[in-house]
Parts: C-alpha cells; sequence; structure tokens
C-alpha cells in the first residue's frame, strides 16, 4: 500500500515539499537549542513549562479525539462513520507521535531519554503518560493499518484488530486523562489543582479533534475525489457542538469557584489572566479565547449556520485555534504566575522556540499527508463499497 | 452488533479494572516516599532539619549565602530568567504568602530578612513527580538530586511549593570563573535541576570525625563568634538535645516557630523561628 | 516477479559500501592512530609497590561499571567505603580523590589515552574538576 504514497499531484508534492520545509527549519533550530540549552525559549526559573508542553497538552487531546469517530461506529453502528475512521486513527497516530517529540524537545539532557525505561518510577505520572501515549499510538497504527490493508486486498479484517479497537477506547480518555493529572496532582499550583482538570481536558479535546476532522473533511471533498460523505460531518459537528458547550462550562465552573470562594491562591492566576493583575501579557489572549468561544458556540447551536460549510468551517477554525491558545497560552504558563513567593514574572514564548514548535507541526502535516494519501487512494480504489466491522 | 457489544463491555472492563489498579498501586506509593538505601544504619533514624531565627541576622550580611554559593560552584547568570539559587534573601510575604494580608504580622516582619531554601520535605512533591528517581529521599532525611540521572524535564521544578528549584537553561561555567571557585566539588552541566544539598558532601554525620556544619551555618556562626548565637542551626529532629535546645531558643527568646506553605502537606524541615 | 535486478544489486553494493566505511576507512587513507600501551605506566606503579583496588584484568573490563557502582552508592547512599574483593583492603569510593590523586595522576596519558582511540567520551569531567588542572 506505501507505493501510493508515492505518487500524486503537483499540489501534494509542493505541500510535502512545504511541511518538510518546517520541518527542516524547526530541526536546524533545535540544533542550536541542543548546542546552547534551552536559553533560547522564553522559559525561566518561574516558568518552567512553556510552549512545548503546552501543545503537547494539546495534541494528546487531539489523539485522544480520534476515539470520537471510532466509537460511534463501532459500538452504536453509525455506518456513516465508516468511511473516515481510519482518518480519526491516523491523526491519532500523527498526534501521538508529535507529543511524543514535543516532550523530548522540552528535555534538558534528552541524551538521557532512556532513563525514563532504565528507572521506571510507578509514582510519576509523567512516566505513566509516556507509556500510555506510546501504547495509544501504537495500537492506532496497527488498528488503522490492518484495517485498511484487508480493505485493499477484499478481506476480512485479522481476528486481533477488532479487540484492540475496543481497547482503544478507554485508552482513549486514559490518555487525557493521565495528562490532565500531570498538572492536577500538584499541591503547588493552585491554578491546576482542580478535580475537574480531566474531564475539561477531554470535553475541549473531543471540540478540537473533531472540529479539525472537520476542516480536514472539507479539505479532502474540495480537493480530492473522496466524500466523506454529508452526514457523517453532520453528525460531527453535533458532537463538537455538545464538547464545545461542555467545556466552555467547565471554564465557568473554574471561574465560580474561584471568585466566589474568593480563596486568594485560586483567585491570582485568574485575576492575572482576566485584569492583568500583576502583567498584562496574557490578558488579551484570554478575553479572545473567551470570544471566539462563545461566537463559534452561537454559530454551531444555530442548525442554519451549523448545517452550512462556510459558517461551519468559521465556527471549528474559531474554535481549534481558541482551544489551542487556552491550552498553549493559558492554563500551561499561567499555572506558574504568580510563582510560589507571589512574585510575577512573564513568559512568552521567543522566535526560535516558536519556530521550533511549527517544526514538529510540519512533521506532524507530513506523516498525516502520507497516511491520508495511502488511505483515500486505497478508499477510492475499492469504492463505495460496505465496509466490514 | 450485541454481541461484539458485549464483548467490549468486558474488555472495556478488564482496561478500567487495570487502569484503577495501576493508578491506586500508584497512590499507595506515593502515601510515603520512597527512602534510599544507607550502608550506614544508624543514618537510617535521623531526620535532618534547619532553624532560621531572622532576628539574629545582622543587617547587610550574606555571609551564609556566599559561602554556599562559592562552596558549591553555583553560577551567576546575568539574566535573571535563568538564575541558580540554593539559599537566597526575600521578604517576609514572599516566604510566607499565606500570610501576605495580615497587616498586622506583615508590619512586624517587614525589615526582618527571610532566607529562603530547600525545606528538605518528609513528604516532598519533587520526590513524588521524578520519572526518574533523579531527586529522592535519603535515609537521613535528605532530599537529594544525582545530576547524573536527571534528564531535565523539570516536573519536579513545578511540584515544588517553596520555589527552591533551579533549571540549568545554559552552561553553568558561563556564570563561574575558570576554574571554579571550590575545585573539589563538582559543577554541573546545563540541562538538569539543581538545588540546596543540605551539604550532603561534608561529614554532617561525623562518620570520619567530628561532625561539620552545613557551610552556610558555619559561615553564620563564624560571624557571630558562636554556634549558639548562629541564626542558622543544623541538626536532627529526632535528637531529643536538638528538640530541647530548639525549644529553650523559642522560650528564651519568646518566638514561635512557623514552616512556609504548611497547606501543601510536604512537611517541611526549614523551621523559622519568629 | 523480479525486475529492475541490476539497479537492486548496485543498490545493495553501496549501502554496504557506505555502511562498512568504519571498518576499511583508516586502512584507505592509512591514519590508523597508534594502539595504546598502558604496560609501561602501569610497570612503574607496580616498581613504586602500588597496587590498583582490584586485578590489572578486572579493572581493563570493568573499571567503568566500577566506578559507575561507587558514584550511585556515594551519590545515593552516602556510602563511602569500597572493599576490595582481590585484596580485601579498604578504600574511599572515588574516582578523582582515590584514582587519579594516589597512582594515576597523569589524566591525559591514564585515561584519555584509550578514550580518544576508542572514541568514547565520558562525561565525569563535564562537572567533576581535576584539582590542579
Amino acid at each position: 500500500m506505501i507505493e501510493k504514497a508515492l505518487t500524486g499531484s503537483k499540489k501534494y508534492w509542493l505541500w510535502l515539499g512545504f511541511c518538510a520545509t518546517l520541518f527542516g527549519v524547526g530541526a536546524a533550530f533545535y540544533i542550536d537549542q541542543l548546542f546552547n540549552g534551552l536559553q533560547i525559549t522564553g522559559m525561566s526559573r518561574d516558568v518552567s513549562w512553556g510552549f512545548y508542553l503546552a501543545n503537547f497538552t494539546f495534541f494528546v487531546g487531539v489523539a485522544a479525539s480520534g476515539v470520537m469517530l471510532v466509537l460511534p461506529f463501532y459500538l452504536h453502528d453509525q455506518k456513516e462513520f465508516g468511511k473516515i475512521t481510519i482518518l480519526g486513527e491516523f491523526l491519532a497516530v500523527v498526534a501521538c507521535a508529535m507529543c511524543i517529540t514535543f516532550v523530548t524537545i522540552d528535555l534538558g539532557r534528552p541524551d538521557r531519554l532512556v532513563n525514563l525505561f532504565l528507572h521506571p518510577t510507578l509514582n510519576s505520572i509523567l512516566f505513566f503518560d509516556i507509556v500510555v501515549l506510546s501504547g495509544y499510538m501504537l495500537i492506532n497504527i496497527i488498528v488503522g493499518w490492518s484495517i485498511l490493508d484487508a480493505e485493499h486486498k477484499g478481506e476480512k479484517p485479522r481476528r486481533f484488530v477488532k479487540p484492540l479497537i475496543y481497547i482503544s477506547i478507554p485508552w482513549a480518555a486514559s490518555i487525557h486523562t493521565v495528562t490532565a493529572f500531570i498538572y492536577a496532582g500538584l499541591a503547588s499550583k493552585p491554578f491546576w489543582l482542580t478535580a475537574i482538570m480531566a474531564p475539561r481536558f477531554l470535553a475541549t479535546a473531543f471540540a478540537a479533534g473533531p472540529a479539525l476532522l472537520i476542516i480536514i473533511c472539507l479539505i479532502l471533498r474540495k480537493y480530492t475525489d473522496f466524500d466523506p460523505g454529508k452526514v457523517a460531518i453532520k453528525k460531527l459537528s453535533t458532537i463538537v457542538t455538545y464538547a464545545a458547550i461542555a467545556g466552555f462550562f467547565f471554564l465557568l465552573c473554574e471561574f465560580f469557584t474561584a471568585f466566589y470562594s474568593g480563596a486568594p491562591e485560586h483567585t491570582a492566576t485568574l485575576k492575572y489572566l482576566m485584569f492583568g493583575e500583576g502583567g498584562t501579557g496574557l490578558q488579551p489572549y484570554m478575553w479572545g479565547v473567551m470570544i471566539a468561544t462563545v461566537i463559534a458556540i452561537v454559530l454551531l447551536v444555530n442548525p442554519k449556520t451549523r448545517y452550512r460549510d462556510d459558517t461551519l468551517v468559521i465556527a471549528c477554525v474559531l474554535l481549534f485555534v481558541s482551544i489551542w491558545i487556552d491550552k498553549g497560552l493559558l492554563l500551561v504558563i499561567p499555572g506558574f504566575i504568580p510563582n510560589p513567593l507571589h512574585e510575577f514574572n512573564q513568559y512568552f514564548p521567543t522566535l526560535k522556540e516558536a519556530i521550533i514548535t511549527f517544526g514538529v507541526w510540519g512533521l506532524g502535516c507530513m506523516v498525516l499527508t502520507v497516511l491520508y494519501k495511502i488511505a483515500i487512494s486505497v478508499k477510492l480504489e475499492v469504492g463505495d463499497q460496505e465496509i466490514e466491522h | 452488533m450485541e454481541v461484539s457489544r458485549r464483548e467490549f463491555l468486558k474488555l472495556a472492563g478488564l482496561a478500567s479494572a487495570g487502569a484503577v489498579v495501576t493508578a491506586s498501586s500508584g497512590a499507595l506509593l506515593t502515601g510515603c516516599s520512597p527512602l534510599i538505601g544507607m550502608e550506614d544504619e544508624s543514618l537510617n533514624a535521623k531526620n535532618m532539619g534547619m532553624l532560621f531565627i531572622p532576628s539574629r541576622c545582622e543587617e547587610g550580611c550574606h555571609d551564609c549565602i556566599d559561602a554556599c554559593n562559592k562552596m558549591h560552584n553555583v553560577p551567576k547568570h546575568d539574566n535573571k530568567d535563568h538564575e541558580i539559587k540554593w539559599i537566597w534573601e526575600t521578604e517576609f510575604q514572599h516566604a510566607f504568602t499565606e500570610y501576605m494580608e495580615n497587616e498586622l504580622l506583615k508590619e512586624r516582619m517587614e525589615h526582618m530578612p527571610f532566607l529562603v531554601m530547600c525545606n528538605h520535605c518528609a513528604n516532598p512533591a519533587c520526590v513524588r513527580v521524578c520519572p526518574t528517581q533523579a531527586t529522592f529521599r535519603r535515609k537521613d532525611g535528605l532530599v537529594l538530586m544525582d545530576y547524573h540521572r536527571c534528564i531535565g524535564c523539570r516536573f519536579c521544578v513545578a511540584a515544588c511549593p517553596y520555589g527552591a528549584r533551579s533549571f540549568n537553561f545554559k552552561d553553568p561555567q558561563k556564570g563561574l570563573q575558570n576554574p571554579v571557585p571550590n575545585p573539589n566539588f563538582p559543577k554541573r552541566t546545563k540541562g538538569v535541576v539543581e538545588k540546596c544539598n543540605f551539604c550532603s558532601e561534608r561529614d554532617i554525620h561525623g562518620q570520619f570525625g567530628s561532625p561539620e556544619l552545613p557551610y552556610c551555618v558555619e559561615a553564620c556562626a563564624n560571624k557571630k563568634g558562636s554556634l549558639g548565637e548562629s541564626a542558622l542551626i543544623f541538626g536532627d529532629l529526632k535528637d531529643p538535645e536538638f528538640i530541647e535546645q530548639f525549644e529553650k531558643i523559642q522560650k528564651d527568646e519568646k518566638l514561635i516557630p512557623l514552616r512556609r506553605k504548611e497547606i501543601a502537606g510536604t512537611q517541611p524541615k526549614v523551621y523559622y523561628l519568629v | 516477479m523480479m525486475y529492475d535486478t541490476g539497479k537492486i544489486v548496485a543498490g545493495i553494493i553501496i549501502f554496504l559500501a557506505i555502511f562498512s566505511v568504519p571498518f576499511w576507512y583508516s586502512q584507505v587513507t592509512g591514519d590508523a592512530e597508534e594502539v595504546p600501551n598502558l604496560d609501561p605506566a602501569l610497570e612503574s606503579l607496580k616498581a613504586e609497590g602500588k597496587q590498583c583496588v582490584e586485578s590489572v584484568d578486572y579493572m581493563r573490563a570493568k573499571h567503568m561499571d566500577l566506578l559507575n557502582t561507587w558514584r550511585d552508592d556515594v551519590v545515593r547512599g552516602a556510602d563511602r567505603e569500597y572493599v576490595s574483593e582481590e585484596y580485601g583492603v579498604t578504600y574511599d569510593k572515588s574516582l578523582t580523590d582515590t584514582c587519579l590523586e594516589q597512582c594515576h595522576t597523569n589524566k591525559s596519558d591514564f585515561c584519555d589515552q584509550c578514550h580518544t582511540y576508542v572514541n568514547v567520551e565520558p562525561g565525569c569531567w563535564e562537572c567533576h574538576n581535576i584539582v590542579g588542572e
């Protein structure tokens, strides 16, 4: 099957070339980081995690959201999803790979990465996270590839595939839960110390991931002969709507607990984000995200705008970007502001840091494009036959 | 469909049971932080701690900080973001953020210097989160760093409620003279986390002669002329004699013992007598 | 089924040629390094009546393992005393204070000679200082 990725239109190669360039430039700056250390980033003694881990957190959500296609298809027999489950599975694979890359580039001593496995530590959530992420990646590549291969050959999928699919469903929830526990288990960071961290992560992930899939589906429909099907997109948009509302509700719950209780440690960071107490660096993003989320929800709740492609795309782009900024700049970073001594030190990613980050995006887009190229070529070849499951 | 849904429920049941078991075993493990063994059994009963009496500090004196920085080759970087700090001075409302709004207390404490450092907690959050056991709690109660093992993930920096940990954003040699101030003590590499070690490299238990003190305590005692007047006192919190001395100071100088961020549940072992 | 046989064979040959560079490079270019020889140094130490913590053969094969164990013992367990299995003598577990200070005073001759030859770079000296250097 892999040979299908080696032939393509000019546009296909141009796009791959663009992704490869992004990746190459990012890699070049990463070499700079290897030699000079993490001083090239905007991170500091106080804000010791930044853009890398924020992107890691976001993409764990994207990876987990693949399950939003797998679950309805395999458990609720929603046949419309049959054509696009593979898109969800391959998206999960790529997102997991990006997550592992983000963790690795965030390390001060990446040469010692193997220590994670030489000295496995069961009480460290980070250790667990790496284990569940690698496992999830493996499951999805095996499942996605064997089903596609079976379709390609006109056979039934191998017997081991189905149990793996069922395992992948709770596993998807576990990867984002464990990622939330990295943050939600620290008494030192009142902003993160909240029991709804994991549910909130899952809700925003199930909004951002399917929103991305809708965008991808519409792009594929426009630029390839592949038609994901109107019904599937319609159902995906319903999922996005509910998840976005749930995510926003959880955010409001955070506001209530902090501001009504008035507990100083819990309100300090929110006051910084919303009212700029201690610095206004992130304030515009906070308000921007809230406004964008509300607009997206309004567009999604109204059936007229939800079923129109142009307004749906606007809503999905708004949601995807605002959730990315929400996790990227407004969740990981402000957890460190103020610091444990109640001093306010600002953070913003440096240019080099951003270039390295988008290099990882480039890598992800490249691999995703290749995987999708294979999947779509196979789908077009076998035609519209009923998919076995 | 019926069959596969049932199949799913079985598998999901198994998977979640597995998840619960692993998670709870993790929780059990975190209940007490693992202690790393020591050959000398007599040290296992110890629990080293520090007392700090700010009222004994002389204005403008930084002998303790200077001694520590010098003896441990702590680099001095110009960029504040990349600072390495083992022991440093701050103000009351920064050391004790929970009393930030207590104007009466703040007023009385305002003029006093507050030294802050690693608290060598009995229930350290940093040790709990470290994915490689690069930071660990030794049986004599010292929370230490194995710089050979640290991967630089900075989870411990995030977990520490005291901001006591520093990450080497750049090569520490850039902030040190060449040769380093104390060639008998190693420096660190870029990319690892470091912090106060209660002078674990010294013979603090007197295994090879009369016990040595941490450099900060020694510097203060030298300045004051005697250990009895030092603003920093080091000892074993399980030693009745040391506790007696601790209580005597409280009584004589009318002081109460405070610890930073009790709310974080880490059981810090640096006591502030104020 | 087989096609492009010629191209495939050529490809395999090119791959093997590149893959085996380390084995023939120095033969071809002639800049092979001289094989290090520690024997004279060891002889003179022996003449001074000195012996290593373990036998010479053991140290040749296992010195890195021994040093790693020492490191973990001292850093993680505050366990400083090493009793030689070969001679029963007690030593301080310290590369700088025991090995380098007492016998192998010339690090570049003793450590670096072989390490350079086999192209290994122990990380020790990134942090540990050699007193007097």
